[in-house]
């Protein structure tokens, strides 16, 4: 029987994202008649394993030395083995950095084809057909991947979870793969945290843009989000300039984000920015021009120099609390 | 040290969504008016290179396009910022050939180039955005690949580098063995910079070596044996946007508190 495999990251628990991607896979093994197996890379806790159980029909878990953290060499490596012990037509990855590393190097070792940042998934006629933006989201394109196995990353948390269906798949297969050895060594890993949700995962997030004018404006806005329990975000031409760090970024080349809110201050909206902001429920702008392109995907908006409007703003959302 | 910089040409990204059309039929964006630039992506890539010569004073970089006959202009371009040598490899028979197609044909140029170190190419186009000319790339040549590097240093023992990458958390560094491919994402110290203008004049008369697919052993028939575009059009979304009104920017502000103020209390 041909089987749909989910690849999932032990570090990173049963986040959003491991969930939109079984979900995603949970579906495409129901619509194509085959089997879902979930591989899970590096030590899984109980919340992923079960998680992954409840979803799939057989669970691997792969641990062992070179698999406690993520080297690309070595998790290639394992994820090569174990795609191709199971008889995969279809590989799906989440849409973090590390999978979007290897995605396509890992359809090369497969023999298959890849497309990445798929907002959809489907078969059709043998092949799969995969959904993304293109042209920094000015045009969406639907892709033939080729060759089989599909290796897929996919926009993960915007991807609904499987129905808690209760499958149960049997017991967990725990399995230590030789890896060849590597020269490629993670000296230093570092987390520019700020505190609280991930940005993927935040609810609500104060974003600002070129617009600001230099990095003084940011702990402006940081007090507006702390008031409003928000996390940071920034546009390209905010992070380029150096005012706030890379990992602030969000858009097609940065963060995809998901909140409940979006509030962008002094962002233009360009395609590429909304490609990352486009799965929120509200987006709001303030922005002195009235024809800045990001009012047309928002909810509502104020016509208004920035300057005018943070402090008090701030003031009157710590008030009425 | 050598560096071969890929380049890819690419429709101007910054044209305005209002402007931009497909033709659904080709299965491509009509360029209309706009330029056709160099991919942002590969400009850092060719400015982090850059950097990395002239901290090391020495070094030779080798741009290298795969494309049309005008694609010509990525290299001349790259020749004015001071590139030592340029290769355009011909395609004129297909506009968008699939990734690992574009990957083969690199790896043999790169191959028949010799003694690369380093290749660098952009993390992703500004056009099609397929973000696996890297990875593949790495895997025609069987060396490995790094993402999202901002840049290297040498390392502690002959024959590596150190290389720092962004990831979603923050970054890594990274020893690694040469050759090998990194992918190159923008950060603040690889903004690129702006050719002079003798430079620019001078670029005309450097050599710019031509190769065709077969002088690579290419098969331009298998341009689509990976993936092919099966559809392309432009999303129908139009959200109407409630202007916040008011008499004063006082009362605006107001207004704005309250409907922003609304939707956290119903989280
Ligand atoms: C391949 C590629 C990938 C890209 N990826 C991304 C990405 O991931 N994320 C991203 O963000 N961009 C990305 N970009 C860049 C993108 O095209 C835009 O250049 C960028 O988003 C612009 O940032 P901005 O809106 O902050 O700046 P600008 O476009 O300069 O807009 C600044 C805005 O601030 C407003 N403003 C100025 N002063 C004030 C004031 N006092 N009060 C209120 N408003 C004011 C202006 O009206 C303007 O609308 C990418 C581009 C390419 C080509």
């Amino acid at each position: 029987m041909s089987e749909v495999v989910c690849t999932l990251w032990g570090r990173a628990g049963l986040d959003r994202a491991a969930q939109g991607v079984l979900g995603a896979g949970r579906r495409l093994a129901d619509s194509t008649g085959a089997a879902l197996r979930a591989i899970i890379v590096g030590t899984a806790d109980d919340a992923l394993a079960s998680g992954a159980q409840a979803v799939a029909d057989r669970v691997v878990v792969a641990t062992g030395p070179g698999l406690e953290d993520y080297n690309p060499e070595s998790y290639l490596a394992a994820l090569s083995d174990l795609c191709k012990a199971a008889s995969a037509t279809v590989v799906l990855l989440g849409n973090d950095t590390y999978a979007q590393e290897i995605a396509a190097r890992l359809a090369h070792r497969l023999g298959g084809s890849a497309a990445g940042d798929a907002v959809a998934v489907h078969a059709e006629g043998g092949k799969v057909r995969v959904t993304r933006g293109v042209y920094g989201g000015k045009a969406t394109a639907v892709i033939e991947l080729e060759k089989s196995p599909a290796v897929v990353w996919v926009r993960a948390r915007a991807i609904e979870p499987a129905d808690a269906a209760g499958r149960g798949a049997g017991e967990v297969e725990r399995v230590t793969p030789e890896l060849p050895a590597t020269g490629v060594k993670v000296l230093e890993r570092q987390e520019e945290s700020k505190g609280g949700a991930r940005l993927e995962d935040a609810q609500v997030i104060v974003s600002g843009g070129r617009g600001l004018g230099g990095p003084e404006p940011f702990t402006e806005l940081q007090k507006l989000a702390d008031v409003m329990h928000a996390q940071m975000a920034a546009s390209r031409a905010a992070c380029d300039a150096g005012w706030v760090p890379a990992s602030w970024q969000v858009g097609q080349t940065g963060k995809k984000v998901a909140p409940q809110l979006y509030l962008a201050i002094a962002i233009s909206g360009a395609s590429q920015h909304i490609m990352g902001i486009a799965d929120s429920k509200v987006i709001c702008a303030i922005n002195r021009d009235a024809d800045a392109p990001i009012f047309k995907h928002c909810t509502f908006g104020l016509v208004e120099d920035y300057q005018k409007v943070i402090g008090p703003l701030t003031e009157r959302l710590r008030s009425a609390k | 040290m050598k560096i071969a910089v890929c380049l890819k040409q690419i429709l101007d990204p910054e044209v305005p969504a209002r402007d931009f059309k497909v033709d659904a039929a080709k299965r491509e964006a009509e360029q209309g008016g706009a330029n056709l630039v160099t991919n942002i992506f590969c400009e850092n890539a060719l400015e982090t290179a850059l950097q990395i010569r002239d901290a090391a004073g020495s070094g030779e970089i080798v741009a290298l396009s795969v494309g049309p006959a005008g694609a010509e202009d990525v290299l001349r371009k790259a020749l004015a910022l001071r590139a030592d040598q340029a290769v355009l490899v011909v395609n004129d028979a297909d506009t968008n050939p699939d990734p690992l197609f574009v990957a083969k044909t690199l790896a043999a140029a790169i191959k028949k180039i010799g003694g690369v170190d380093v290749v660098m190419v952009g993390r992703e186009a500004g056009d099609w955005g397929a973000g696996q000319t890297g990875g593949l790339l790495a895997e025609e040549l069987a060396i490995p690949c790094i993402s999202f590097a901002e840049g290297f240093e040498p390392g502690a023992t002959p024959g590596t580098i150190k290389v720092k990458r962004q990831t979603d958390a923050g970054f890594e560094v990274i020893e690694a063995p040469t050759p090998l491919v990194l992918t190159i994402t923008n950060h603040d110290k690889n903004v690129p910079r702006i050719p002079k203008t003798r430079d620019v004049m001078q670029s005309y008369r450097k050599p710019l070596e031509k190769w065709t697919l077969s002088d690579l052993g290419v098969d331009g028939s298998t341009s689509h044996a990976y993936s092919q575009v099966a559809e392309l059009f432009i999303p129908k979304k139009e959200t109407k946007c409630e202007f916040i009104e008011g008499d004063t920017v006082e009362a605006k502000i107001d207004a704005l508190a309250k409907r922003i103020g609304d939707i956290l209390r119903a989280m």
